[in-house]
């Protein structure tokens, strides 16, 4: 065998972390199978993080396999493209897989049946293309990470400026139970999964890649490492088979020691992490010219009767997905997305297959824990042992509860990854990590109202501002006003004293004059001008504003 | 026992410079408790507490003038954090400043407005656009729905409507909030 | 239109919030272990001090029970969800293995009573109370009744008459000793206490192992009731031992973390082994101090009792060695043979001090 795989690596462990059942094996018996084309598919325009999507069609209009119908609207968004060929029969909200159950912007197609492509071409030599360039294939691929974030991966794979990545980590640890989607993917598809990497890590100017894959898949394990051996610099890992090790953050830790600094990104220490789904759909973007538009889902759990992973088109309804995989819909006791300890319990079985689905759990009622009385907290501490991020959840508890939520942010409840261990482990069976959840949505939602009320204080305040300064406006012309009528008043009344004395004066000189006159003949002067209406008093411009004023 | 007497006397000496000192030593210049209450504070400016705007009660709070549960939109939130910053015991709203609501935002029925400005000039943040005789609209971002553009209004065509939720606002709820009871979900299968 | 069936407007999936996955263990459990790792101990006990600790056991956990039941009922609170949390009988076990063999039912019920209802139902029920419940009843009733609490039993095998089960349970329920019999042939100092009054009247170790004798055959040929066993305190080196394996088993169950015991015996082991290099003729070894008393009683169960130790692997190791110290301290210098119950207590005092400076490293800090 090749010395390179018996090579040993130094690993690191992070404190913490449980062994939950895992529940991965049925899923694993049978291979990957294509999922059917549904009657129709619901395309959520809003499968990432970041902006939604813009639709690019309207209703009615048909659409080609791989064409995108709606395109990423802004920086930080994704396209979304037709995973078949057909007609967009509806845009508008309808329900999709999230935690609230509430619907959302979809575009819904009706499959022609023909299944006929767009044109489309594969980079002939990703080599030769600059990195941005490629970056930008991805993007426009819809590439988001599959591995359940949903970030876009145009962005992971920019190094930045002045920002060297040391190490690609490629993510195959799947410690989630339930969830094999990774596992059978690296068994059947290791080569592609692997030339996505090398194009990522081309991408990226990465130094090494590093694969990191849980030793619970020895299978995958032995795929990868025969895939990876034609690629220098790139080195397959086996880890020990620990929850949560699949977190981004802490497979940096295990692989290579570094600890990524609290708020910020695997970026700062030279890493970036994509998941093996995610080099995939680059393999394919690349090599073949495919956006993302199907993905391998585990569909699994007691009441599914053929448990197995499906390679199916995003957006088709669930339910079909399970019904493809024999589920007694009779028998689901709560329909999870996800694995058993992140994912969330849907509201309905009809939503759609997205981008960041990557396993269907219909668990019968036996695999679902029993609801039990929530007791006090002993403060045992199996909490904050089996933290992976050496919180201590039982202290946060407390300021969750009690709504201490500056407490709770120095006890760094944002560094808290929400894996969910330290509800799993609880005696007393508190939801924990419902708590932390909960508190954190607090402290945005005060955050935004506080950033809104800073807004509504500035707006109050140039309102205040302005109407005291009309009103002084108003008062400063009014005095004006006044102060010219009185001046107007005071000059009327001195040129009517004048005048009288003037008229008394004329009079005096007119009786003279006609006494002259009457001696010598000659005319009467004529009589002086009235004075001209002051103006000077309204000079000043009106400064009189519209009622509103948009600022 | 004459000595227990001078000890104690030059303990309390000592410990009496020693606060005197440190008074002077670590005092807070200034006085920025209105600035740090008026922050508290949700800046409706609705007027619901009995002063006018939200300044004016942070001023009437710090001077003493006024208790920390006349707030209204700010709810239990602010009450709590007042309390807080001022020590003070936490107590429950004044129900004579009104009712905690859910966030509110106003509304203009635009076939119904007249075009009369006067909601213009009550709202406290210049949240409504518009010119007289022409149709006015509220730019819902900037409405702190505190609800004084509603009364002036001759054609009662402005409505005050919960700000509504999306998916991309919905926060996880508190698990000590109340669950309400899953319908029997055989049907719900069933049904699909 | 087609569309109108892709609205479903069903009712929703049963929904609740992730983690969809519970380890199998809960308080009562978690309670149960402890008191199923008390065992080996227990049987240690008996055997070298005959009955009586089976007969307090049974009058603490009824009273314990009775006393929980009543006071939740009186708090409106879930009785039988708390009684089954087994808590209440853990506490009375804790409290009767710390009593006197002999002691009085009505002292013992006292205890029990002082423990549950004012140290920890009037402090808000489980998970409230900041004091250890169990040794708060036994610091009472070490106060109150100081002449009852201090008397015990020689071991079996040295007694002059050695109770058997009905004689104890005569002597708890009535008082009455067996014919004939006087208080002094059944009751013994502990040798933690004869240590401490002889070493208090100038006697050396050696002197007093001299005079105690080392092997039962010695002690009888000098008839007298020996202090030191092989490697502890007569008798109690067994005890302890029993439960310090009972305590090894909780560790290897996860159930209570290795940073406590480890330094309450670690800073007990420490500063005896300087006092005792330092002048080997005043100061027991530490192998004595390890093996006497309430030390691994102590150690394992009472002071990693999880409501009032601290919470923090740093912190519980600072809080752990305070106890050892303590413990030291106090039987050294201190009014009392043993101490586990006045370090516990004292410790469990500076707990929120402890918590609010000794915070793990978080991730990324």
């Amino acid at each position: 065998m090749n010395a390179r795989l018996s090579e040993k690596f130094r690993l690191w462990r992070f404190p913490g972390g449980i062994h939950p059942e895992q529940n991965k094996s049925s899923s694993t018996e049978t291979p990957i199978e294509a999922g059917r084309i549904p009657p129709r598919l619901i395309l959520p325009l809003h499968q990432h993080i970041g902006e939604p999507a813009e639709p690019l069609f309207t209703v009615g209009e048909r659409v080609l396999k791989g064409q995108a119908v709606a395109r990423a609207n802004g920086y930080v968004s994704a396209p979304v493209h037709a995973p078949t060929s057909g007609t967009v029969i509806a845009i508008g909200d309808y329900p999709v897989p999230h935690p609230s159950g509430m619907s959302a912007p979809c575009m819904v197609i009706e499959p022609d049946g023909e299944d006929r492509w767009v044109d489309h071409d594969s980079v002939a030599d990703y080599r030769n293309l600059d990195p941005a360039a490629l970056r930008n294939i991805i993007r426009e691929a819809g590439i988001v990470g599959l591995g359940g974030a949903g970030f876009p991966t145009f962005i992971k794979l920019n190094p930045g400026h002045n920002k060297a990545i040391d190490t690609l980590i490629l993510n195959g640890a799947e410690c989630e139970p339930y969830i094999t989607c990774d596992d059978m993917l690296m068994r059947e598809r290791a080569a592609e999964v692997v030339s996505g990497l090398a194009i990522a890590a081309h991408a990226l100017q990465a130094r090494e890649s590093v694969i990191g894959i849980e030793d619970n898949k020895p299978q995958a394990l032995h795929a990868m490492r025969e895939a990876a051996r034609s690629y220098p610099n790139m080195r397959v890992v086996e880890i020990p088979t620990l929850y949560p090790s699949g977190d981004s953050k802490l497979l940096a830790k295990i692989l290579t020691g570094k600890e990524v600094p609290s708020n910020k990104l695997s970026l700062h220490v030279g890493l970036t992490c994509i998941n093996v789904g995610t080099t995939y759909a680059v393999h394919r973007a690349i090599h073949h010219g495919e956006p993302l538009m199907s993905r391998i889902v585990t569909v699994t759990g007691g009441a599914v009767g053929a448990p197995r992973n499906l390679d199916a088109l995003i957006g088709t309804p669930m339910d079909e997905l399970l019904a493809q995989c024999a589920t007694r819909m009779d028998r689901i006791e709560r329909l999870v997305m996800g694995g058993s300890m992140m994912g969330f319990a849907m509201h309905r079985a009809d939503l759609p297959l997205i981008k960041t689905t990557n396993c269907i759990i219909a668990a019968a009622a036996a695999e679902v824990p029993r609801p039990q009385p929530v007791m006090p907290c002993i403060r045992c501490g199996a909490c904050s042992d089996a933290c992976p991020m050496s919180l201590m959840p039982q202290q946060l508890y407390w300021f969750a509860k009690s709504k201490e939520l500056e407490k709770a942010q120095k006890y760094d409840l944002f560094d808290c990854i929400e894996c969910g261990a330290c509800s799993y482990v609880c005696p007393s069976n508190i939801p924990l990590v419902q708590y932390f959840r909960y508190a954190k949505g607090d402290i945005w939602t005060q955050e935004s109202e506080k950033e809104k009320a800073g807004i509504a204080r500035r707006r109050f305040d140039a309102r205040q501002a302005r109407v005291e300064r009309e009103k002084a406006e108003k008062e400063a012309k009014r005095q004006q006003k006044k102060a010219a009528l009185d001046m107007a008043n005071a000059r009327e009344r001195g040129e009517a004293q004048a005048q009288s004395a003037m008229q008394r004066a004329e009079a005096r000189r007119d009786a003279a004059m006609q006494e002259a006159g009457k001696r010598w003949g000659a005319q009467p002067p004529t009589a002086p001008e009235s004075s001209a209406p002051d103006k000077t008093a309204s000079a000043e411009p009106d400064k009189n504003e519209p009622a509103q004023k948009n600022d | 026992m004459l000595s227990a007497v001078l000890i104690l006397s030059g303990l309390a000496v000592l410990f009496g410079a020693i606060l005197g000192y440190a008074a002077i030593r670590f005092k807070v210049e200034g006085d920025p408790m209105i600035e740090k209450i008026d922050a508290i504070l949700p800046q409706t400016q609705c007027g619901q507490c009995g002063f006018p705007g939200c300044r004016p009660y942070a001023t009437a709070i710090a001077g003493g003038n006024a208790d920390i549960n006349r707030c209204p939109p700010g709810g239990e939130a602010t009450i709590i954090a007042l309390a807080n910053l001022l020590d003070r015991e936490i107590k429950p709203l004044d129900p004579e400043n009104g009712e905690i609501k859910p966030k509110m935002v106003a509304l203009i029925d635009e076939q119904r407005c007249i075009g009369c400005t006067l909601c213009i000039q009550a709202c406290p943040v210049d949240a409504i656009i518009g010119a007289a005789k022409q149709m006015h609209t509220v730019i819902a971002e900037e409405c702190t729905g505190c609800d004084l553009c509603r009364p002036p209004c001759p054609a009662d065509c402005i409505a005050m409507v919960p700000v509504k939720q999306d998916i991309r606002t919905w926060k996880w709820p508190s698990p000590d909030m109340p669950k309400k009871i899953d319908p029997p979900k055989k049907a719900a299968v069933n049904a699909l | 239109m087609r569309l109108a069936n892709l609205i479903q407007l069903d009712m929703p999936l049963n929904t609740a919030t992730s983690p969809h996955a519970k380890a199998p263990i809960t308080v009562s459990t978690v309670m149960l272990q402890v008191a199923l790792a008390l065992i080996p101990g227990l049987i240690a006990y008996v055997w070298f001090f005959g009955w009586g600790v089976v007969i307090n056991i049974f009058i603490a956990v009824v009273t314990a029970l009775i006393a929980e039941g009543v006071m939740l009922r009186i708090r409106r609170q879930p009785v039988g969800m708390y009684l089954a949390d087994l808590s209440a009988v853990v506490t009375a076990l804790l409290l009767a293995l710390a009593l006197p063999p002999t002691l009085p039912w009505e002292i013992t019920v006292t205890g029990t009573l002082f423990a549950i209802v004012i140290a920890k139902q009037l402090y808000g029920g489980l998970g409230y109370n900041p004091f250890n419940p169990a040794m708060v009843g036994y610091v009472v009733l070490l106060i109150s009744f100081p002449r009852e609490m201090t008397v015990w039993v020689p071991v079996v095998s040295m007694s002059e008459y050695p109770l058997n089960f009905l004689e104890y349970a005569s002597m708890i329920f009535t008082g009455k000793l067996p014919a004939g019999i006087s208080i002094d042939a059944i009751t013994e100092a502990t040798p933690l206490d004869s240590l401490r009054i002889h070493l208090g009247l100038g006697s050396s170790v050696a002197d007093i192992r001299a005079t105690f004798g080392i092997d039962e055959e010695t002690s009888r040929l000098l008839s007298v009731v020996p202090i030191f066993g092989m490697f502890g305190g007569k008798g109690w080196e067994w005890v302890n031992a029993g439960f310090l394996i009972g305590g090894l088993w909780l560790i290897y169950k996860r159930i209570i973390s290795w940073h406590i015991p480890v330094a309450v015996l670690g800073a007990l082991m420490a500063i005896s082994l300087v006092f005792y290099l330092f002048e080997p003729a005043r100061y027991a070894s530490p192998m004595f101090h390890l093996f006497s008393g309430a030390a691994m009683l102590g150690a394992f169960f009472i002071a990693t009792d999880p409501v009032t130790a601290a919470a923090s692997p740093s912190g519980r190791l600072l809080y752990g060695a305070g106890i050892g110290i303590l413990l030291y301290v106090i039987r050294t210098w201190g009014g009392y043979p043993d101490a586990v119950a006045f370090a516990v207590l004292m410790m469990n005092m500076v707990v929120p001090l402890i918590d609010d400076h000794f915070k793990p490293r978080v991730f990324g800090h």
